[in-house]
């Protein structure tokens, strides 16, 4: 395999090693005839990271050499990002950039041609391995969302970096609310504080999906392709289904394509069914009504709503049996692969208020490419590469 | 108990952003005293923890364009609450080019001080950015250990320097000891000092002018050359002054002798003061 990367492309291609270096600590380099695959999953395999540079991307580029097979290879992470550290110094100095992979010498050679004739050579050594695939189909998404990739940076502009996840649902009048998302226990008495985007749909290209449908995933990770996004100026499609389906970030363009698949919370949590509780429903207000509508929302705000005993403890019993909605059947995930039967168990005990059921991430995007009858089951760490011995 | 309010003129606006990253950098937590006329931002810190308080008063009139409130009873018109400064100051950064903003008393799962900020955006549809800051309400029974701090007769007030100028000094001071002792007489000088083992270090400031009223109720102390001094923490001293990002435009320095040292500082409409106790 060889290829070569010229000008602001080199950066392009840095940018998205950067961004998948959030996610995983092994790079998985494959040429394929229609270009040229860096892929990357997590540790607990919750997040998998895609990119394919189109052989256009590249001022040249070559699979494999004629008459052998397309050679692929895992690589550290950390190594190949230390390739490509400083963006600023590939903006200002690098001029082209030579990847070629050598099955001979077992090398991923990179090659930054810098000014002034710098070549800056780095040999990196590589392990054989199977093609690292997951399993998800964006077209299967009940729930889609597009956005230019500013809206969504802006937007989660509000949340500290050191939050974990993020629920993102759809509000009354389709505004899109993005809500920081906490571990309810039961004993804590620090809280944190809870930041909530609310967005009109009239910031998104594209908008499909019913009132009321929420997700929870992983922020750091989708900060990641956001960043990756915002600097190529691309839009960002999000697609996702019930909660504990896997969410598919995607973003196409003509010379790469990016997919992030990240798992979601599985439980029903008490955050997103807020999203139907008339509070959150008076914060977006309905969508013909304009700005100085919101201006009189708050007017009309009940300010009656604060009362409470005050030599007392604060009770909060009640408000917290209000928004035990269970799932109606059309938000029951529908697996194909994943288990059907744990899912319902799930979801009983979130029914019973004020018992937070447990936290969950599970990796059910890797059924296998294999033997896609056997997925693992719940979130046992099984790559496509190792679930043959499973069946 | 109910209170809402709202701003919409962005100068009031970053002016209240100001206040709240002043706050957060003097205290961890605070307690907000919300009364018809005042907002004050309260600490005071148990004398295990340092002692240090703090008392910041702003009216809202100059902030705030509705301001509605309703204290516990008629008698006692005024809402406590204790609430992480933090919190406040990185709900206020998200309104750095708002449309409004309100904040409000909610009971959402928990009692909350809920800010919600109405953003312009490049298009014309509207964003909304609402943080709901956890909140303690205080009981009735402990008000009476918030009440706005009395003023000590001091032994000698003095006008600060340039607090920035002050801040790099002690900024060095602390590598080399823990307590500083601050000194001032009734000429206008003011001195900072560290004592060691090895070293005696000694900032002098000159004619900083002593404020008026001062001087006539100084105490029997007749001698204007007479230095008071008082042994703080410089942890705490560095605290304050790092608090303070624009320099006020008035700045006072009481010191009672061995017992505490008292600022008191005007920022515009928004005043503090700020205790530290003398190390004994």
């Amino acid at each position: 395999m060889k290829c070569l990367v010229t000008g602001g492309n080199v950066k392009v291609l840095g940018k998205a090693v950067h961004s998948l270096s959030r996610i995983g600590d092994e790079l998985y380099l494959e040429p394929l005839e229609d270009g040229l695959s860096l892929r990357t999953v997590n540790s607990s395999r919750s997040a998998y990271a895609c990119f394919l540079f189109a052989p256009l991307f590249f001022q040249l580029y070559q699979a494999a050499t004629p008459g052998q097979d397309p050679l692929r290879c895992k690589i550290l992470m950390k190594s190949f990002l230390s390739v490509f550290r400083s963006l600023v110094m590939l903006e200002k100095t690098v001029e082209k950039c030579c990847i070629s992979l050598n099955g001979r010498s077992s090398l991923l050679v990179v090659q930054l041609h810098c000014k002034y004739g710098v070549r800056k050579t780095h040999n990196l050594s590589f392990q054989d391995c199977e093609s690292l695939q997951a399993v998800f189909d964006p077209a299967s998404c009940a729930h889609m969302l597009r956005a230019p990739a500013k809206v969504l940076g802006e937007a989660i502009l509000p949340f500290p970096l050191a939050l974990a996840e993020v629920t993102l649902g759809i509000g009354r009048g389709h505004r899109v609310i993005l809500r920081s998302y906490q571990e309810e226990e039961a004993d804590s008495t620090v809280k944190a504080m809870v930041t909530e985007m609310s967005i009109g749909a009239e910031d998104f290209q594209q908008l499909q999906a019913q009132e009321g449908v929420a997700i929870t995933f992983c922020l750091k990770e989708f900060r990641g392709l956001l960043s990756f996004a915002e600097s190529a100026n691309l839009s960002l499609s999000i697609h996702f289904d019930a909660p504990g389906r896997p969410a598919i970030f995607t973003i196409t363009d003509s010379l790469l394509d990016a997919h992030f698949v990240l798992a979601t919370l599985s439980e029903p949590s008490l955050n997103s069914q807020d999203l139907r509780s008339p509070e959150l429903c008076r914060q977006a207000p309905q969508l013909q009504a304009h700005s100085t509508c919101h201006l009189d929302d708050f007017a009309n705000d009940d300010i009656d709503s604060y009362m409470i005993a005050m030599e007392t403890t604060v009770g909060s019993e009640g408000s917290r049996t209000l928004p035990s909605i269970s799932l109606s059947p059309g938000l029951q995930p529908h697996c194909n692969s994943g288990p059907q039967s744990e899912e319902e168990d799930e979801a009983e005990p979130s029914t019973v208020p004020g018992t937070p059921p447990p936290k969950k991430f599970r990796s059910l995007f890797f059924g296998s490419i294999l033997a896609p009858a056997h997925s693992p089951q719940g979130p046992s760490p099984v790559l496509a590469e190792d679930s043959e011995g499973e069946g | 108990m109910k209170f809402r309010a709202k701003i919409v003129d962005a100068a009031c606006l970053n002016h209240f952003t100001r206040v709240s990253n002043m706050i957060a950098k003097l205290a961890k937590t605070c307690t907000l005293r919300i009364s018809p006329r005042h907002l004050n931002f309260i600490l005071s810190d148990k004398v295990a923890s340092g002692g240090v308080s703090m008392w910041c008063e702003l009216e809202q009139e100059n902030f705030f364009n509705e301001f509605q409130m309703e204290g516990v009873s008629a008698e006692n018109n005024a809402i406590y609450l204790e609430l992480t400064s933090e919190n406040l100051s990185r709900a206020l950064k998200t309104a750095q080019n708002a449309r409004a903003l309100k904040i409000k008393l909610t009971n959402k799962h928990f009692p909350c001080l809920t800010v919600s900020i109405e953003l312009l955006s490049v298009s014309s549809s509207s964003r909304i950015v609402t943080h709901d800051i956890p909140i303690k309400v205080i009981p009735r029974k402990l008000w009476k250990d918030l009440q706005e701090p009395t003023v000590p007769d001091c032994d000698v007030s003095i006008y600060l320097p340039v607090l920035k100028t002050m801040k790099s000094v002690v900024e060095r001071m602390k590598n080399i000891s823990n307590h500083l002792i601050i000194e001032a007489n009734r000429n206008g000088d003011l001195n900072l000092k560290i004592e060691s083992e090895l070293v005696c270090v000694t900032t002098h400031f000159k004619d900083l002018g002593n404020p008026p009223f001062a001087s006539e109720n100084a105490s029997q102390d007749r001698n204007p050359a007479r230095m008071a001094e008082v042994h703080v923490d410089i942890r705490k001293f560095l605290q304050f002054l790092s608090g303070q990002q624009v320099n006020p435009t008035k700045a006072i320095c009481n010191i009672v002798r061995n017992k505490v040292v008292h600022f008191d500082l005007l920022h515009e409409d928004v005043s503090l003061q700020y205790f530290i106790p003398a190390l004994s």
